[in-house]
């Protein structure tokens, strides 16, 4: 807490939309916690991060590739192909947590980087190569797996939760994907602000061309943050075949467009530069209470996804128009001297 | 004047030559490993009745991607204008109703059905133009408030049961070609005409090599904006009519895996995604390569979900070579990229 609070204060520009974030967010638990008696209460509090971890594990990775100035379709897919090689191979050879990890976060890596090396070496839009690998890698998956769903995981990897916590089923031990959660935000965050990649990938981002002047090696640092990208796909798929128990090759491929407008929530930008960790962790976190609050309010799930469009475009649409107030007011200013 | 700029814009002939030799050599390949079965007029006109969706989704995709924007919201577009066609026909006509009795109502829905597509790309327009939300933003707002006013709307049903004349647009063809092509040869003609033709289509252009420069030109850059994302949302439209008409049915979800497609599709008949350079026709001869793998590989026997690896793979193979001639994506004009520009 203590990192963030110093972030907010040593950077204005930021400040305000994560303030603002900060303020909606509180206004509407509070309301929540009038408004109903189920919202304020930890088994409550723990099942929305469990059940939004996996969103905000993906949002970590694309926080980094949003700064870089890029954007990534394809996660979706390089998490279902190393979901799927994980939970084949600990279903068929057996193997322990760690291993499941390593086999989806290495397939990941590995289709992440090459996102990477594509999208630099071609000098395209990073929109339109990973687009490309996200048709590559989940029809190639589908046809070799004839979208066959997997289920029957084994013991050990049914009962996770107990093993972290105090245990018991009443008690509400911190569960693995919320302590990942947790962890992965904390690596960004100290990765971005604190070590020299980090820097630089904001540098890049914020003007590739000066960046590549001041020495960055441009392709080094897009395969960095597409490997990481792919990194974090590969977690959250273990998490969320953990949860589901099943592996479904369509259940992750098609929300690509949630994780970007998440982060963008959050305050990062499109146009690459911006963006902070604890901006997306309130991004996320709004996502989920207004999944959480609606549902508790007894509001029909059909209305979901209009408050959540209506959210996007007021976000946007409000940052959008002061950031080119802002600029308007500067050019006045300019042209005054 | 004007026509040299208009040539330096639209000369793009080696992509159209690459992409017409590419069609080529999928005909005879595909005429050599399928004998009697590729080479069809059997085959071609069930080709010629696939392509027109997608085709149009695409056209709606290409006219923004012009100008270096993008529409994500064409598959939630769509689908809503098929749920007020849909809507409106299932209250006015009967499922048998004469075609003499359901031409009235079918006029009035196809009417609405476009009101709402083009209003929704009009929408998408004034954010962009005129809050300033960069594209890929405000689509994927509208996008999501679309899709969700849809399912709040349907509950997330199916609505089905049309007179005998919608189903005669999708399904019928003249002289053995399929009306739904018909009508997406003609929209790829007028949109043609209007961006190789028009003032608005230079405009259109311009705005897509630089569009502050195109604004010190005098050129209201907001209202090309504001109608250009209205004609995407208008196409999304009439393919929505042809789907309808096609599944006999109107629903949320609808076309969702065409979205990423669409993009794929345009960057592969030469449109440059940072806008300025790209012409219809290339995205047609595009659609035809992606239609002719797609027909050919599910007669050998492989499922859709190969072909569509495969359109990834062809793309990526096209971008190589595209890079390996030295030219980054190919075009004629390259203008220089910005990092801050190139996802706007």
């Amino acid at each position: 807490m203590r990192e963030s609070m110093r972030q907010l204060i040593k950077n204005p520009i930021f400040k305000r939309k994560e303030t603002f974030l900060a303020l909606i967010i509180i206004a509407l638990g509070t309301y929540l916690s009038l408004a109903t008696t189920d919202f304020l209460t930890v088994a409550n509090l723990l099942d929305v991060l469990v059940n939004y971890s996996f969103l905000g594990i993906m949002s970590a990775g694309m926080l980094i590739v949003l700064i870089s100035g890029g954007i990534d379709i394809s996660f979706t897919a390089i998490a279902t192909v190393g979901q799927y090689a994980m939970a084949l191979y600990i279903i068929n050879y057996g193997g322990n947590l760690f291993l499941a990890f390593l086999i989806a976060g290495v397939i990941g890596v590995v289709l992440g980087c090459i996102n990477g090396f594509l999208i630099d070496y071609l000098k395209v839009p990073a929109i339109i190569v990973t687009i490309a690998t996200l048709n590559l890698h989940y029809g190639v998956l589908i046809t070799i797996t004839k979208g066959r769903w997997i289920y029957g995981f084994p013991e050990w990897f049914r009962n996770i939760p107990s093993l972290f916590g105090s245990g018991g089923s009443g008690s509400y031990a911190l569960s693995l994907p919320v302590i990942l959660l947790v962890a992965v935000y904390l690596f960004t965050a100290f990765f971005l602000n604190r070590t020299t990649l980090g820097r630089q990938i904001y540098a890049m981002g914020g003007n590739q061309e000066a960046a590549q002047r001041l020495g960055v090696n441009i392709r080094k640092l897009k395969i960095f943050v597409y490997g990481f990208m792919g990194l974090v796909s590969g977690i959250a798929s273990v998490i969320q075949a953990q949860l589901v128990q099943t592996v479904a090759p369509n259940a992750i491929v098609g929300r690509e467009l949630d994780v970007v407008a998440a982060v963008v929530l959050g305050g990062a930008s499109l146009a690459g530069g911006t963006g902070t960790v604890v901006g997306t962790a309130l991004g996320v976190s709004l996502i989920a209470m207004m999944g959480n609050g609606l549902t508790l309010l007894g509001i029909s799930s059909y209305w979901h996804q209009v408050f959540l469009g209506a959210v996007i475009v007021i976000s946007v649409g409000v940052t959008s128009y002061s950031r080119r107030r802002g600029t308007q007011v500067r050019r006045i200013q300019v042209d005054g001297e | 004047m004007l026509k040299a700029v208009r040539k330096s814009i639209l000369q793009s002939g080696s992509d159209l030559k690459t992409l017409a030799l590419l069609i080529v050599i999928l005909l005879i390949a595909f005429g050599v490993i399928l004998p009697g079965k590729f080479l069809t007029t059997r085959n071609f006109q069930s080709m010629a009745f696939q392509l027109p969706e997608l085709g149009l989704l695409a056209i709606a995709m290409a006219v923004v991607m012009l100008t270096g924007g993008i529409n994500l919201s064409i598959i939630a577009t769509a689908n809503a204008c098929g749920i007020v066609i849909a809507t409106i026909l299932t209250h006015t006509v009967s499922r048998d109703a004469s075609i003499a009795a359901s031409i009235g109502p079918l006029l009035l829905a196809v009417l609405a059905g476009f009101a709402v597509s083009a209003l929704i790309g009009l929408i998408n327009g004034l954010f962009i133009a005129y809050v300033g939300v960069s594209p890929i933003l405000a689509t994927l707002g509208t996008m999501t408030i679309v899709e969700g006013i849809s399912v709040l709307v349907t509950r997330g049903r199916v609505i089905s049961g049309f007179p005998e004349l919608l189903l005669t647009i999708g399904n019928s063809s003249v002289l053995g070609i399929p009306v739904s092509f018909l009508i997406f040869i003609i929209a790829a003609w007028l949109v043609t005409i209007l961006l190789e033709r028009t003032p608005f289509g230079l405009a259109v252009y311009m705005m897509g090599s630089n569009e502050t420069a195109t604004e010190f030109s005098g050129i209201n850059v907001r209202r090309v904006t504001v109608l250009l994302y209205g004609l995407s949302g208008l196409l999304c439209g009439i393919s929505s009519l042809i789907m309808v008409s096609r599944f006999n049915s109107a629903r949320v979800g609808y076309g969702a895996s065409y979205l990423l497609i669409t993009v794929l599709a345009c960057v592969l008949g030469g449109l440059n995604p940072d806008g300025g350079f790209g012409r219809i026709v290339g995205l047609v001869l595009g659609l035809g390569v992606l239609q002719m793998m797609s027909s050919g590989l599910n007669l050998l026997g492989f499922s859709a979900h190969l072909t569509e690896a495969l359109w990834g793979v062809i793309i990526l193979v096209i971008l190589f070579l595209r890079r390996a001639r030295g030219k980054g994506l190919g075009f004629g004009l390259q203008p220089p990229r910005r990092g801050k520009e190139a996802m706007q």
